[in-house]
Formats: C-alpha cells, sequence, structure tokens
C-alpha cells in the first residue's frame, strides 16, 4: 500500500510549478534569443525533457510508484522511439527525391548522368 | 489489499510483481491503473500526429511557415514572438499545480478547499481553449490559412496545426467538463460519503481526484511537446 493516498508537503508542488516556469521560460528564451541549428534544437529537447520529466515523476506521481507500472508505462513509447526514426529516413527520403527530380534541376541531371 | 508476501524492492520486485498472482500492479486502484493504460494508448495517438507533421515538414521543397512570426502577437506598438503561446504555456503549467494540490487536499477530505482548486483549474483550462480558439479565428480569418493552403509558405502546415491543436484542444475540453462534474461531487459531499454516480454502482472515493489529476496533467503533458515540436522548432 505504498502509493496509494500518499501525500507531499504543498511546497514540493510550488517548488516543481516554478522549476516549470523556469523551464518554460527558458525555452521561450531560446525563440526569443534566436538560437539556430543544433543549438537550437537541443536546448528545446533539452527543456521539454526535462519538463516533461517532472510533469511525470512528480506530478503523476511516478517516482513513488513500484517499478511494475512504471516500467508498464514507460517502455512501449521506446515503440515511438523507433518509429520516429524511420519516418525521419524516409522523410528525409522523399525530400531529396523531390529536391532532384522536381526541380529545374531535372535539366541539368537526366537518369543516365546522375550517380 | 493484504498480502501474504512481503512485497520486494527494484527490479526484483519488478519480476515478481509482473508474475504474480492476481494482480501485477500491487497496491495500486483500478482507477489509476485504467487511467494509466489509457494515457499510454492516447500518448500513441499524439506521437502518430507529431510523427505525421515531423514528416510533411521534412519532405516538403517548399520552405515551412516561420511559427515565431506566426504566432506573433502586436504588444506595445511591436510584435512579440510566440506571445499567446508563452501565455497559453503559463496557464496551462499553473493548472497542473492547481490540480495537483486539489489532489493532495483530497486526500485529506477537505472538501472546500479541494473544490475550489478543482474550479480553478478548471477555469484555467477553459481560459486555455478560449486563447487556442481566438488562435484560430486570427489564422482562418486574419491570415488565410486553410488545411490545404496557406500564404505563408509550405501548405501542409493548416493541417498539421488545426489537427494537432484541435485534438489537443477537444482533450482539454473534456478535460474542463469532467473536472467540473468530480468538483460538484467533492462539494456535495458524495465522495465522503461513497455514493455511487450517475452511470456506475461504484461507490465514490478520493481516487477520483487524483485520477482526474493524471488526465490533467497528461494534457499539459502533450502541450509541453506540441510547444516544442510545433512553435519551438
Amino acid at each position: 500500500m505504498s502509493a496509494e493516498g500518499q501525500q507531499h508537503p504543498i511546497s514540493t508542488y510550488f517548488w516543481i510549478w516554478g522549476w516549470l516556469f523556469v523551464l518554460s521560460a527558458c525555452s521561450y528564451a531560446v525563440d526569443y534569443m534566436a538560437f539556430q541549428g543544433y543549438l537550437r534544437w537541443s536546448l528545446i529537447l533539452l527543456f521539454m525533457f526535462l519538463k516533461a520529466g517532472l510533469i511525470v515523476a512528480v506530478f503523476m506521481h511516478m517516482m513513488w510508484e513500484r517499478l511494475a507500472i512504471i516500467y508498464a508505462i514507460l517502455v512501449p513509447p521506446i515503440a515511438i522511439l523507433i518509429f520516429i526514426a524511420l519516418m525521419a529516413l524516409e522523410s528525409n527520403y522523399t525530400f531529396e527525391t523531390r529536391e532532384i527530380w522536381f526541380s529545374d534541376w531535372s535539366n541539368f541531371f537526366t537518369p543516365a548522368e546522375h550517380h | 489489499m493484504s498480502e501474504s508476501v512481503q512485497l520486494q524492492p527494484g527490479l526484483k520486485g519488478l519480476v515478481s510483481d509482473w508474475s504474480s498472482d492476481q494482480r501485477a500492479f500491487k497496491g495500486v486502484p483500478w482507477g489509476k491503473a485504467m487511467m494509466w493504460i489509457f494515457l499510454l494508448s492516447d500518448t500513441f495517438v499524439f506521437s502518430c500526429f507529431l510523427i505525421s507533421y515531423m514528416s510533411v515538414r521534412m519532405s516538403t521543397t517548399v520552405p515551412w511557415p516561420n511559427p515565431s512570426e506566426v504566432f506573433a502577437l502586436e504588444a506595445f506598438g511591436t510584435p512579440v514572438p510566440l506571445l499567446l503561446i508563452a501565455i497559453m504555456t503559463f496557464i496551462l503549467i499553473t493548472s497542473s499545480g492547481t490540480m495537483a494540490m486539489a489532489v493532495k487536499f483530497g486526500y485529506e477530505k477537505n472538501r472546500k478547499v479541494t473544490f475550489w482548486l478543482l474550479i480553478i483549474t478548471a477555469l484555467l483550462g477553459a481560459s486555455f481553449v478560449g486563447m487556442q480558439a481566438f488562435e484560430w479565428t486570427k489564422l482562418i480569418v486574419d491570415e488565410g490559412v486553410r488545411p490545404w493552403s496557406n500564404p505563408m509558405g509550405a501548405p501542409q502546415f493548416g493541417a498539421a496545426f488545426f489537427m494537432i491543436t484541435g485534438f489537443h484542444g477537444t482533450h482539454v475540453t473534456f478535460g474542463v467538463i469532467f473536472l467540473v462534474i468530480i468538483a460538484i461531487k467533492v462539494l456535495r459531499g458524495d465522495l465522503d460519503h461513497e455514493r455511487p454516480g450517475f452511470m456506475t454502482g461504484r461507490k465514490g472515493r478520493y481516487e477520483m481526484v487524483e485520477t482526474m489529476g493524471l488526465y490533467w496533467h497528461f494534457v499539459d503533458l502533450v502541450w509541453v511537446f506540441i510547444f516544442a515540436f510545433f512553435y519551438l522548432w
């Protein structure tokens, strides 16, 4: 009966709310300060995962649950990561194909010469 | 629920829980377990939408509209990028905070405070949906964004935006309705006196507030991902 009806001091919620606010401000700053490229994307992802982690672990109480339910919920989304990788590869291929064949370049490259 | 065998910690506990008799999730009320499983399925639904957004954005040769410019609001005579979105994010995060506090006070059987925290959460959620509706109106009426084209760039932008934010806004709306229902049940003392609900013979219990909380935090969680992938990226 470890996780059922468990209570925490109200300060916990204010701390986490504060951190979520700070992380959201940081995320917004990434756009406001117009970071670009890999720096932009890595910061966006970092702050996103930190916020998501805090919400799942504390607000949704996961860090006090037993591994049985933690793993049952958090392991299947790994399939999503694989799906993302697959679709990124697919979309990149589609983009390259469109760039090569559906643009003015098709005047300069013929199938025989393209390698 | 009594345990004749001591619950084991860590990975040993994981193995023994999953392979145990009758119930794998020890000490977890059935409502909580079911809500988690539902949220897992909803995670896959939203992931499909976000992945398809990724696919169309990656594969289009037409430049994607810049969200900082599209979603900028005029304030103090100058366009502020993503101003409304920042406000919406702040509102949803605050509503998650009030929801978490409502769960805490619910377990302490403080009906009045729980009721008001739930109502505040619902009001914050409703204002979020209102702002999203304003955003939609601005894009459709003023900017001419359609699911099949827009004047700013890649034609798939509208379809991705309306689908993703539409599904999310609908989830928030459902959440607001459920929050109000649970709030009324709390105020009336249905959870104290374990009265059954309208559509069920099962008795009301304060775990219901926590279960509601899980759904509401999920809605905030999805917004964290939408904010990062659609508005910031």
